[in-house]
């Protein structure tokens, strides 16, 4: 646009190879520039000086003990959802039903809690929680998969509707077991058997999900990675005619990855009405079917990325949470400087995959 | 039983916002950029509109021109920026456009809840709440004889003037993309950007122009209805999810603006529906009213995949960038 009349200053070209360190030397630039904004961000905003700022951000991520659990805690169950849509993305479907997955799930443990919770004994129930957290989760993500495999019906805004239909149920189903009546909210269910309630371990109340989400890290690395099942996804996402040239049944790998990935989003809703708040409400999965994509894209579908990605923004979530709290603020502020950052990621991957040179002498090559 | 006379209007001012953002959006989609970041747009849109008002509120001047001037200048600025933005990271930079939508819907969505928190506190104005009521007024005016024709002005003049401008928008984004030479090459940058670059189209421009253009008028859905629909007053989270309704109404109406019209009245009419439909004493029912519109537009993208028309399928290239050297 502005170089349009003085011929082209710039070419533009693909890189053919970036050794592993030169893409995360550029990502830690855009990392480390994105900072330095937010920073100017937060102190145009609250008047602290920049560095201040970090000083606030990293008390309130791991200022004590309990904040450092939370962190976990949040860590976690953001991986999970990640894990969970990334099988989908590396076959390039767009999941971004996460937040549905999740709440109904969560409705799934819910019910059983609140309908069997005095009917069974307690590990059965619990293992009758997580089969049918998954079952609906799957169920939730399969029927956009079939519609995709048989009519190829757009599954972005397919799967973005069914979050909707979902946070609806759950709004339904919270009126129908409110405690007490005209509440509008269910509370802590079962209270005072713990009926369903995820076991602890030891004193930690989190450390069960963050075992549980550790132990999928490494269960997706290998079914990415080294299984059959994985090398099919990634043959479907690179091209649909291959796969289908070879003999995959292309409709089949669909349906079965995302059946699995809302499987586990389900599994997320698990833990967190069974294992953290023992309700449910319809923002319990608070944003983190979405968050989750970027999670995912950002670490490039690579697990254990993940967990450097996602713990990233979860500092950044913790972190701008205590100081609007601190300067009473908003707390969406959180929101604006996770947005900064993703679009310097965002925008440094174009310096990962082409390559710029500046043409010295293009006064001379223009006519 | 049923009050259409109360009823229509209603529907109708549910309708705008979401026909501001389907027309933004099919203009965009037309060149092949599909802008998940439509919802943060909106909020964007809205919340810099009610930042200019509420300074000039704050000033004490009350012109009624300049009054709906700063907050539409204002709303399309932002707007545009954010446009800008998406352009830049997914067209030059030509990043993945669905992460970046995503991105911009978090940031906006934070941004216009941000801001709508946190202005009186930044600012230090002794106000309790942002209520722009003056504002609000000039751009809730209706015309002169909506009260004086009975029913006839209450279904269809009752309405302030953005009403009307999003109608026509539409009908005008509708006559670009069918009739004229700009339309025709818009398209054909959208369908096969290598065909248009051949033909000697310029396609960063094309896709630069069309979402801009795009975001703005999904702004005006957002100063839409803050200012006429919440009478200027910003809750946080009160928009909702109008921006994802809105693109998926693009998918309900093809991608024909001029469709988009009744389109977005019958989806305002289902957005509301649970509040005229009589349940008794059931409440948790109307919980299941609020599904239909999302109910309705899997309904409908599940036809319309499994009709596969040629003429009511997607820009061929949506989502796709364009890399002239890899073809």
């Amino acid at each position: 646009m502005a170089k349009k009349n003085s011929g082209p200053v710039l070419h533009i070209s693909k890189r053919d190879n970036l050794p592993w360190y030169g893409a995360w030397a550029i990502r830690g630039t855009a990392i480390l520039l994105a900072l330095v904004v937010c920073a100017f961000v937060t102190t145009a905003l609250t008047g602290e000086n920049p560095l201040g700022v970090y000083k606030t951000m990293f008390q309130g991520a791991f200022g004590s003990k309990r904040k450092m659990w939370i962190l976990g805690q949040n860590l976690a169950i953001l991986l999970c959802v990640s894990l969970a849509v990334t099988p989908a993305f590396k076959m390039r479907f767009w999941n971004v039903g996460g937040e549905g997955q999740i709440l109904i799930g969560g409705l799934a443990t819910a019910a059983c809690m609140i309908l069997l919770g005095d009917k069974l004994p307690n590990w059965l129930l619990i293992c009758v929680m997580t089969v049918s957290a998954m079952a609906a989760g799957a169920v939730w993500g399969g029927i956009p998969a079939i519609c995709k495999a048989k009519w190829n019906t757009n599954e972005t805004l397919f799967t973005l509707m069914m979050n909707y239909v979902a946070t609806q149920l759950v709004a339904f189903f919270v009126i129908v077991w409110e405690v007490p009546k005209g509440a509008g909210k269910i509370g802590i269910i079962n209270q005072s058997t713990q009926a369903g309630w995820l076991p602890q371990i030891g004193s930690y109340k989190y450390l069960l999900n963050i075992l549980i989400v550790a132990v999928l890290v490494v269960v997706m690395y290998f079914y990415l990675a080294r299984s059959k099942q994985g090398y099919e996804i990634a043959v479907v996402g690179e091209s649909e005619r291959t796969a289908r040239y070879v003999g995959i049944p292309v409709g089949k790998v669909i349906v079965r990855t995302m059946m699995l990935s809302g499987a586990i989003c389900g599994l997320a809703g698990l833990l967190l009405v069974g294992g953290t708040d023992h309700t449910i409400t319809t923002t319990i999965a608070g944003g983190r079917g979405f968050t989750a994509v970027m999670v995912a894209w950002l670490a490039k579908f690579n697990p254990f990325g993940m967990v450097f990605t996602s713990f990233l923004l979860v500092f950044l979530g913790r972190g701008a949470a205590e100081i609007s709290t601190i300067y009473g603020l908003n707390h969406s502020f959180g929101d604006i400087l996770t947005g900064i950052i993703l679009f310097f990621i965002i925008g440094s991957e174009f310096f990962i995959s082409y390559r710029l040179d500046f043409l010295k002498n293009n006064g001379k090559e223009q006519a | 039983m049923f009050d259409l006379v109360a009823f229509f209007p209603r529907a109708v001012m549910q309708s705008i916002p979401l026909l501001f953002g389907s027309t933004g959006e099919t203009l965009t989609e037309k060149s092949g950029n599909l802008n998940l970041g439509i919802p943060g747009i909106m909020y964007v849109g809205g919340i810099c509109g009610v930042i200019g008002a509420f300074f000039y509120e704050q000033a004490g001047a009350s012109n009624g021109f300049l009054a709906v001037l700063i907050p539409l200048v204002c709303c399309l600025v932002g707007s545009l920026l954010m446009g800008l933005l998406y352009c830049f990271l997914t067209v030059t930079l030509r990043a993945n456009q669905n992460v970046t939508g995503l991105a911009m819907t978090t940031f906006g969505v934070g941004f216009g809840n941000f801001f709508g928190g946190s202005l009186i506190k930044l600012t230090g104005a002794e106000v309790p709440s942002i209520a722009l009521t003056a504002t609000s007024g000039y751009f809730r005016k209706t015309l002169p004889f909506a009260e004086s024709t009975g029913v006839f002005g209450k279904l269809f003049l009752s309405y302030g003037f953005l009403a009307y401008a999003a109608i026509a928008i539409a009908l005008i984004s509708s006559y670009v993309l069918k009739k004229t030479r700009v339309g025709l090459q818009l398209r054909a940058v959208g369908e096969s950007p290598a065909t248009a670059d051949a033909a000697g189209i310029n396609i960063t421009r094309y896709k630069y122009v069309a979402t801009c253009i795009g975001s703005m008028i999904a702004g005006l859905g957002g100063l839409y209805y803050v200012m006429d629909y919440a009478c200027g007053v910003w809750s946080n989270n009160g928009f909702g999810d109008r921006g994802w309704l809105a693109i998926a109404l693009v998918i309900f109406t093809i991608w024909r603006p001029n469709v988009g019209i009744l389109s977005s009245m019958l989806f305002g009419g289902l957005y509301i529906l649970y509040l005229f439909i009589p349940t008794g004493t059931f409440l948790a029912v109307k919980e299941l009213y609020k599904m239909l519109p999302y109910l309705v537009t899997i309904l409908v993208l599940v036809l319309t995949s499994m009709r596969n028309k040629r003429e009511n399928q997607p820009p061929e290239s949506l989502g796709v960038p364009y890399f002239r050297e890899e073809r």
